[in-house]
């Protein structure tokens, strides 16, 4: 390895991070970014907590079809999280916690419900959202 | 002349813009995240519905698809067009203008 090269020492540090989505999924590429960096954190074991606000409640709208369009749907992605994440609950020696929150007031202002997403989430008002928000030690957000 | 719209009616105000200054009967086309304003049952619905009566309101069929939202999923008076119909507008009406 390179004398210089910087090394980070992450074993057992955990941090709880919050990613909020606010962007719709295909017009922009904020959405696939902050999708990458959830993945990032997952391969660390980190805690986090999974938001969909403003916009970013479509990200995970069921019966997206992108062939037309020629890029990638990524909502099927959410599903394979969600499947990580019932893994790591069930799994001892992972101690990460993972949620998948979606802001009430901007579900129901695009006239979705909780069954209209590819997978089960939380559904918090505005302050019950905030305050989590504030509990966070990093908040990652596009 | 033919008024395209590309961003959200959640996010941005490219739709009101759009609406407050099109002249009367000029066609309106929802592109990219745009589609999500034809959608029913949104906060924006009534405001969609009611300028229906100034201009004929397209929406573009695979954007709506990529979002997964399905043409029944559409309000109504609103007709979806695919990529084809949507030169045929602009060869139609000359001119377009992009609210972006």
């Amino acid at each position: 390895m390179n004398d210089n090269a910087v090394e980070f020492d992450t074993e057992g540090v955990t941090r709880n991070f919050m990613f909020i989505n606010r962007k719709a999924p295909y017009g922009t590429i904020y959405a696939l970014e902050v999708l990458e960096a959830v993945l990032i954190s997952a391969a660390f074991e980190q805690n986090a907590v999974i938001a969909f606000v403003d916009d970013g409640v479509f990200q995970i709208k069921k019966g997206q079809d992108t062939k037309a369009v020629n890029m990638k749907n990524f909502s099927p992605t959410y599903g394979i999280i969600e499947m990580e994440k019932e893994d790591a609950d069930e799994d001892e020696d992972i101690d990460m916690v993972w949620r998948i929150v979606v802001e009430k007031e901007s579900m129901e202002a695009r006239g979705l419900t909780k069954d209209d997403f590819v997978v089960d989430v939380e559904v918090l008002d505005s302050a019950e959202l905030a305050k989590l928000m504030a509990e966070q030690e990093m908040v990652i957000s596009g | 002349m033919i008024h395209t719209v590309n961003k959200s009616p959640f996010e941005r105000n490219s739709l009101d813009s759009c609406f407050r200054l099109a002249e009367k009967g000029s066609p309106v086309l929802l592109i990219e995240d745009a589609v999500y304003s034809a959608k029913k049952e949104t906060s924006v619905s009534d405001k969609v519905s009611s300028e229906m009566e100034n201009h004929p309101m397209f929406v573009l069929g695979p954007d709506l698809q990529a979002r997964g939202i399905s043409e029944d999923q559409v309000m109504d008076g609103i007709t979806v067009v695919d990529y084809g119909g949507f030169v045929d507008l602009v060869v139609e009406h000359g001119a377009a203008n992009s609210w972006l």
